[in-house]
């Protein structure tokens, strides 16, 4: 359990910087923007409308977008702008805070004592001075319970943020939610919605504190959370340099693999940071970009995907076609295999296999309309997906996306009969799953691959840390290793994973060799 | 003590105000205001007096005409600037509610740059509010303690003129009787020329040196009280008139048989 709150701190910092840059952008884009609208009718109705738009985009989708939008920016303007991590959450969540701040200060404005507006310019102020002296004040409390609303929010959705790889308390949900650690998920949860539960609550002290006029009231809850941010700000002032990124997807091999290169980098004098739970595009994007230093990937998900090739050549011949793509189109260097496959294979309960007798997906195609399938998120959109169905003729009675976990649970408990599991998955041999055949060759081979950013190109300590263990992950212990995390019963996490597969695979660090 | 010297002047050349859809609220005013007198702008709801009135401190501005203060056309120059030589009162007062009354009177020196100093006290003191009461927040006044603190806060800087919009529209009829006469006190004193809108012409009669009355944005009787009372003034005028010289011969004939008895 101690373990689980050690990664806190740090990413509370991280959430609590993030928040609060969203949260002072907001506010910068807001405040202007309320007072044009208590000027004019129209710019209210647009401001407001083009507010309420964004809340009613579900705050992960609109991080997604900022993807999208800020890569083809970036390629506007020759590049340079990071389409990852902390710019597209700060955009988005300082979005998502405008609604409150400007439909509260809107409407402050717009419920002033026409009486006091017009004794302000009686007794002869400028429009400035109106502002200052008389409207800013007046509307301050009101402001002030829109600015909490705001915070709330901001802090809420900023966990979203891992899944554009800005690192945040979401990064504790999200990986405990893959490996099924419940006390990674509740230690997220906990610290996200004290967080919260504070900033409100001295927040709303503040709002007291201006509503009655009370000086010490609002200075002193302020004052607390600005050093609060002090304390956040404080570690990331000192110099990152050398501080490598290591990306992984959202499943548990990719948790354990991003350890294993993370413990090999440390022990070679790196400093090093992870970026978990990535979509497969946005890994790819991200090490190309250099926002991501090294990840593992599939050759057959790179040749599929990124390449959008429909044809499916021996495995050695994806690996070297993925190897000189990668270089050429995005300068991103494939450092090796690592001696795996991890290939999409699809998988029914062992019995019920035996009792429909399929052994192959051609036998699969036959009985399919009366089968229900399960499938990771992102397995229904993939290129992949669409060679087998088109190869086979396969038509599903129904076909639903799952985190990976849950995936095996549908198909343990019978909400499906047909999942697309992975082949270096422990649970096919725990669970008893029957993997079948694709006699047509229609789904590639999925060798693990490391791809390092166009910045290690060159970079021959860090190369010469990774080699060891290029060809040196059997799939066996892979398995086996991520059984050991995603099993139900003394499960071990990703970090104790990797230290168990280096030991296994005789590539211990120096300090742990026996 | 010598006399102070009079307020200024006021002008009105042909001014009319014509609101966005049409409706012209003032019609073509023309007319002067001498300085140090007092003049009541008298009429219904709707007859354009408080338009005129807000035309001198640009609170609205002509769509046509131009009105002069001393001979100087008040378009000339920042609106913010004249407005702080021009006291004005109007009927819902408008103290700022985040700020003390010594806040409130002080506000248009604080705008001047000038330093308060014992001013606050000595402004309250003429208005008939004692002194503690610069501490107390606006919303722990009665509404003629409010009203007496606008009128403080108009004279703070020493205008030489004062506008009232209805000053005692929202007042009980005590306080309003009472306000009104050490209003006028306060001009007579200060030596200001004093243009106040009211629709009760009893209020006109008594405090003003001069009634203009307005019907439909024209200025249809212009009067000394006396004459107005002597039937001066027209139809309009007259039956303004009516309506209080009713009253004061109703309330005699109710005291008569007392006297009698």
């Amino acid at each position: 359990m101690s373990e689980v709150w050690t990664r806190v701190p740090g990413l509370l910092a991280s959430h609590v910087l993030l928040a609060a840059a969203a949260l002072l952008l907001g506010l910068v884009l807001a405040i202007p923007l309320t007072l044009a609208s208590a000027r004019s009718p129209l710019v209210a109705r647009l401001a407001l409308g083009f507010a309420s738009l964004v809340q009613t985009i579900p705050s992960l989708a609109l991080l997604a977008l900022f993807y999208p939008i800020l890569l083809s920016l970036s390629a506007l303007v020759g590049g340079g702008i990071p389409a990852l991590g902390f710019l597209p959450s700060l955009l988005a969540l300082a979005l998502y805070a405008l609604l409150p701040i400007l439909r509260n200060g809107v409407t402050g404005l717009a419920t002033l004592d026409p009486a006091v507006i017009e004794a302000a310019d009686g007794v002869g102020m400028t429009r400035w001075q109106k502002l200052r002296l008389v409207e800013a004040p007046l509307v301050a409390p009101v402001l002030m319970a829109g600015i909490r609303t705001a915070a709330v929010w901001t802090i809420g959705a900023a966990t979203l943020s891992t899944t554009v790889g800005q690192p945040s308390l979401g990064d504790l949900i999200f990986a405990g939610l893959q490996t099924q650690n419940w006390a990674l998920v509740l230690a997220g949860c906990t610290a996200a919605a004290a967080l919260a539960l504070g900033v409100d609550a001295l927040l709303g002290l503040a709002e007291r504190g201006i509503a009655t006029r009370r000086r010490w009231l609002w200075i002193a809850p302020l004052a607390l959370l600005a050093a609060g941010l002090a304390v956040a700000i404080a570690p990331r002032l000192q110099s990152t340099r050398g501080t490598v990124v290591i990306g992984a997807k959202g499943f548990s091999e990719q948790y354990i693999l991003a350890r294993l290169i993370g413990h090999r980098l440390e022990d070679a004098g790196y400093r090093v940071t992870y970026r978990e739970g990535l979509g497969s595009v946005v890994a790819f994007a991200a090490t190309a970009a250099g926002d991501v230093d090294v990840y593992v990937d599939y050759s057959g998900t790179i040749w599929t995907n990124e390449m959008k090739r429909t044809d499916v050549p021996p495995r050695a011949g994806i690996v070297a076609g993925v190897r000189d793509w990668a270089k050429r189109a995005h300068g991103v260097t494939l450092v090796g295999t690592l001696g795996f496959e991890n290939s999409y294979a699809f998988a029914m309960r062992g019995d019920d296999a035996a009792r429909r007798g399929i052994a192959t997906i051609a036998d699969l195609a036959r009985v399919a309309p009366t089968l229900n399938l399960a499938t990771d998120i992102e397995f229904l959109e993939r290129p992949e997906w669409r060679a087998v169905r088109d190869a086979y003729g396969l038509r599903f009675r129904s076909a639903r996306p799952y985190q990976p976990t849950f995936m095996y649970r549908a198909l343990e408990d019978g909400t499906a009969d047909v999942i697309p599991a992975f082949s270096s998955d422990g649970r096919i041999a725990a669970d008893r799953l029957a993997v079948l055949g694709d006699p047509k060759g229609a789904i590639p081979g999925y060798d693990a691959i490391l791809l390092a950013a166009p910045a290690r190109a060159n970079d021959a300590a860090f190369l010469a840390a990774l080699r060891p263990l290029l060809d040196h992950v059997p799939v066996q212990r892979m398995r086996e290793a991520n059984y050991m995390v995603d099993r139900d019963r003394d499960k071990r996490s990703p970090d104790q994973a990797a230290r168990w597969l280096a030991a296994r695979i005789g590539i211990a660090p120096r300090d742990q060799a026996r | 003590m010598p006399a102070p010297p009079p307020g200024p002047s006021i002008g009105f050349d042909a001014v009319a105000v014509t609101y966005p859809g049409g409706v012209r609220a003032v019609d073509g005013v023309s007319l002067t205001v001498a300085g140090g007198s007092f003049v009541a702008l008298v009429g219904q709801s709707g007859s354009g007096k408080s338009t005129l009135l807000k035309t001198i401190n640009r609170l609205v501005a002509p769509t046509a005409g131009c009105v002069t203060i001393d001979g100087v056309d008040v378009a000339d120059g920042a609106a913010h600037l004249l407005r702080r030589r021009i006291g004005y009162v109007f009927q819902n007062v408008g103290l700022f509610p985040h700020m003390s009354v010594g806040e409130n009177i002080a506000i248009g020196l604080r705008l001047a740059g000038r330093r308060a100093d014992g001013r606050v006290a000595e402004l309250l003191a003429l208005v008939d509010l004692p002194p503690d009461l610069a501490r107390r927040m606006p919303d722990a006044l009665s509404g003629g303690q409010r009203q007496r603190v606008g009128v403080a806060r108009a004279l703070a800087t020493e205008p030489r003129l004062m506008l009232m919009d209805e000053p005692f529209g929202a007042l009980d009829p005590v306080t309003r009787d009472a306000l009104g006469t050490s209003i006028r006190a306060l001009h007579d004193r200060l030596g200001l020329t004093t243009v106040m809108v009211t629709h009760d012409m009893a209020e006109a009669l008594l405090i003003a040196d001069r009634v203009l009355v307005m019907r439909g944005g024209s200025v249809v009787a212009d009067e000394t009280p006396a004459a107005l009372i002597a039937g001066a003034g027209g139809a309009d005028a007259a039956a303004l008139v009516a309506v209080p010289r009713a009253q004061a011969q109703r309330l005699a004939a109710l005291s008569a048989p007392a006297a009698g008895a």
